[in-house]
């Protein structure tokens, strides 16, 4: 039997990384085995309804969308959108309110900062779980609209893998940006950016209807990337913009887990 | 002597302007029980966190077990058990679940963890809760839980900030039997405390903290011997007139603290003391003879009681 110490010793590791942040998906199984299922649902449910809403809805008013040289049944056209806001919500879910919780309140992350873990272990565990619960999102929103029949073709199944970056992006982020705040009202700011981002960044209409300078602001955001890269592999229109989407993430995931993992590391190791 | 298994000289830690640990040096050897005793304040706690590799320090050095707990971080965190003064539990795991996730950290293996989590269930008391979420546990149970977590990874040092805080006298003397039978064991406590009784119950040697400096260092008998008299006569005669009878009672005994209920005569014999003043024509509202304490030991270092 190995020792805690031989352990550590062997990982000869940093004193940011122990090599060990699947420990944290297996806290996070513990715990979401026992927890209540309702918050689950309705996040998953939310792009749905507005599946049922707009594309049924609306979309009989609308008929028929343009975008480039393409026309296309209104509810064909946000179905994609969508995909990748559900994929956002998964992933802001848990990186953003559950993070929240365990720095300030739980204080899980100074318990597990005084175990041999360190804090680039801890932000990269807590952002797989909130990738993975994102993921399962935009799957379950995928066997939706297939059994819709709003999927064009075996290939949409490559708007996972797509949705999955989109996001691991959001999740890297909110934990970054959730690691500054102390208090309930600053993360009421979290939500008041990203309901108008949700509403405008192109999954309900294109872009292309606002006037220049505001379509400028919404192709900086990243959820335009997202919903731009998902409908890309949607309906296989792969150009080479999608590299810029693709990289637009990376560099954004990058950023979250550097951020996160000296936040921790300046919260809990000062 | 061996080499210590924790070695602390000059350590400095400064927030600011405010200096929370100034200068302090000590030794720590293999099983041995050892404690810093002081007021909220005195710097216990941040000294913990130095120790605990969980803070960094802003001059001297410390060595656990010849490492640098600021450059070895995670390794030096393998060698320890922490109970913090806040449980910090995971209130959404269970009792069980609890022990085995914190082993996990340390990257044990999960049948080492679960063979180990009924050993500790034992040593905690906690066999029937296991399955309970630690929400609903007791303040006392809370705090063995976190103990016995804190042993999960068999740690060389088990470090302890105010284990019994917060707890009523039956969990306290529970916590300390446990405590007690760690020591017997044989793994070195390091504990804070701002309660005498604690420290002379479980520490064989202790420091005596107040506003960042090492006051006294010893065994608390010896500090007590060489610190205060062996009894001490308690006093009260009103709280106007132990002002006015205190000039006479001091040229009785040895020494004499006046705290604004009670005068504390320091005597090799306490009842003599009392009958002597009986004599005088004193007559107190009520006395009370005892042996001396840590307590008097800070007051006599500090000039102030340790619970303010």
């Amino acid at each position: 039997m190995r020792t805690a110490v031989e352990i550590a010793e062997s990982r000869k590791s940093s004193a940011m990384y122990a090599g060990r942040s699947h420990v944290l998906l297996e806290r996070g199984w513990l715990a979401f085995r026992s927890s209540t299922w309702i918050p689950v649902v309705t996040g998953f449910l939310e792009p749905v309804l507005f599946l049922l809403a707009f594309g049924y809805g609306m979309g009989t008013l609308i008929g028929d969308v343009t975008t480039g040289t393409t026309t296309m049944d209104y509810t064909l056209f946000i179905a994609p959108g969508l995909l990748a806001n559900s994929a956002m919500n998964g992933a802001i879910y848990d990186s953003t309110w559950n993070v929240f919780w365990k720095l300030n309140e739980s204080k899980l992350y100074k318990t597990m900062l005084s175990t041999p873990l360190g804090p680039l272990d801890i932000a990269l565990g807590e952002i797989t779980w909130a990738l993975i619960r994102g993921l399962v999102y935009s799957l379950g929103f995928l066997t939706v609209v297939t059994a819709l029949g709003l999927t064009p073709s075996f290939w949409a199944i490559l708007a996972i893998p797509a949705a999955s970056l989109v996001a691991f992006g959001f999740a890297s982020f909110g934990m970054a940006i959730t690691s500054f705040f102390k208090t309930y009202q600053q993360m009421g700011f979290i939500n008041f950016v990203l309901l108008p981002m949700t509403l405008f960044s192109g999954s309900l209409y294109p872009i292309s209807v606002y006037p220049d300078w505001l379509e400028r602001i919404i192709m900086a955001l990243p959820l335009w990337h997202g919903i731009e890269m998902v409908r890309a592999f949607w309906f296989g229109n792969i150009t080479s913009g999608v590299l810029v989407h693709i990289a637009y993430f990376l560099v954004m995931i990058a950023t979250g887990l550097f951020v996160t993992s000296r936040r921790l590391r300046a919260l809990f190791l000062r | 002597m061996s080499k210590p298994l924790i070695s602390v000289r000059g350590l400095t830690k400064k927030f600011g302007d405010f200096t929370a640990v100034d200068g302090i040096d000590f030794d720590v050897a293999k099983g041995e029980s050892f404690g810093l005793l002081g007021p909220n304040g005195a710097g216990k706690s941040t000294t913990m966190r130095i120790l605990a590799a969980t803070s960094t320090r802003t001059s001297g050095t410390v060595e656990i077990l010849d490492k640098d707990p600021e450059l070895f971080g995670p390794l030096v965190r393998a060698h320890l058990g922490v109970v913090p003064q806040q449980d910090n539990l995971d209130n959404e795991l269970t009792v069980s679940e609890n022990l085995f996730i914190y082993g996990r950290y340390f990257g044990l293996s999960k049948k080492f963890i679960k063979n180990k989590i009924e050993e500790l269930l034992e040593f905690a008391q906690l066999e029937e809760k296991r399955d309970v979420k630690v929400e609903a546990l007791s303040g006392g149970m809370k705090r063995r839980l976190t103990i016995a977590r804190g042993l999960v990874s068999e740690p060389d040092i088990l470090l302890l900030d105010e284990p019994t805080t917060g707890l009523d006298p039956q969990a306290r003397h529970i916590l300390w039997d446990r405590l007690f039978r760690l020591k017997e064991q044989g793994v070195t406590l390091v504990l804070t405390t701002h309660f005498m009784d604690e420290a002379e119950q479980l520490c064989d040697r202790l420091v005596v903290m107040d506003k960042g400096a090492i006051m006294a260092e010893g065994s608390p008998a010896g500090l007590i011997k060489q610190y205060s008299s062996k009894e001490v006569l308690e006093v009260r005669f009103g709280s106007d007139r132990n002002k006015e009878v205190a000039p006479q009672l001091a040229t009785m005994c040895e020494r004499m603290e006046t705290l604004p209920d009670r005068l504390l005569m320091y005597t090799e014999d306490g009842e003599a003391l009392l009958e002597k003043i009986t004599h005088a024509g004193m007559h107190a509202t009520t006395s009370l003879v005892r042996r001396s304490s840590l307590e008097d030991v800070f007051l006599r270092l500090t000039g102030r009681t340790l619970i303010e």
